[in-house]
């Protein structure tokens, strides 16, 4: 079945976050399609390359990145909800003078059209958080 | 995007807005999915249809008014506005105090959309 995940929790409040990432992972390992992630509103920052995560702690981020690098999954930011919360990528740098990307590699920016695609083309789209 | 698949979606509003960003974002999804052509109902649930309400002014918080964005949603073919009415009833409003569009559903009606839609997004 082809799935698509929209996250709208932070990767640092709350549980919901870390449980789409493990679900990510469950359904790819089960032999489904995950067609496309989609980070809305405050999920938009597990793209943030200068958030530092306690020793202690699950890094959130790196088990999306992770995902990325081994299954080619999609990961994509809502750009409005990235530029608010700091995330930008080369051009977006560029564009608003900012030194340099803040974004993850693994992680893109893009617009909520590809959200509905999500919608369009996936049999299932499960929404954490919100 | 492929032309032949089309996905139903319901998007539900239940944050009210200037809270949080959520309620925002889900109206943003609302315009692009609009502007997209892609098949949506929108329903508003419980604080959620606070957003709704023409009055609001949110020129002291800094931000953009909700209310200005929602009458943007007939220039997507978004007409209809479903507003749960025992909601409404509880947070003390009846249809009149609502922007034209908005239309009540009861429970039945509710449950009838959940079951009808192909996705259901929250938020």
């Amino acid at each position: 079945m082809k799935y698509s995940l929209l996250v709208l929790s932070a990767p640092d409040t709350g549980s919901g976050n870390l449980t789409a990432v493990r679900f990510a992972e469950s359904l790819v390992a089960q032999g489904h399609k995950l067609y496309r992630v989609f980070f809305l509103d405050r999920g938009a920052a597990t793209g943030l390359s200068s958030a530092v995560v306690p020793q202690d702690e699950q890094n959130v981020s790196d088990l999306w990145a992770s995902l990325a690098e081994q299954h080619g999954a999609e990961l994509i930011l809502c750009i409005a909800s990235a530029l608010r919360q700091g995330v930008l990528d080369d051009s977006e740098a560029a564009r608003y003078e900012h030194p340099s990307s803040t974004l993850l590699p693994g992680f893109e920016i893009g617009g909520l059209g590809l959200l509905v695609e999500a919608l369009a083309e996936s049999d299932r789209l499960l929404t954490f958080g919100g | 995007m492929s032309e032949t698949i089309k996905n139903t979606t319901l998007l539900i509003f239940r944050q009210p807005p200037y809270t949080s960003s959520l309620s925002r974002s889900g109206l943003d999804t609302a315009l692009a999915a609009g502007a997209f052509e892609q098949p949506v109902s929108l329903l508003f649930l419980s604080e959620g249809l606070l957003q709704l309400l023409p009055q609001q002014d949110s020129s002291g918080l800094g931000k953009r008014n909700h209310g200005k964005v929602l009458t943007s949603l007939p220039l997507y073919d978004l007409e209809t506005l479903w507003v749960d009415a025992e909601s409404l009833d509880e947070l003390g409003f009846g249809l009149s105090d609502l922007p034209e569009g908005a239309r009540l559903a009861d429970r039945k009606l509710i449950e009838e959309m959940l079951a009808s839609h192909d996705h259901v997004v929250a938020f």
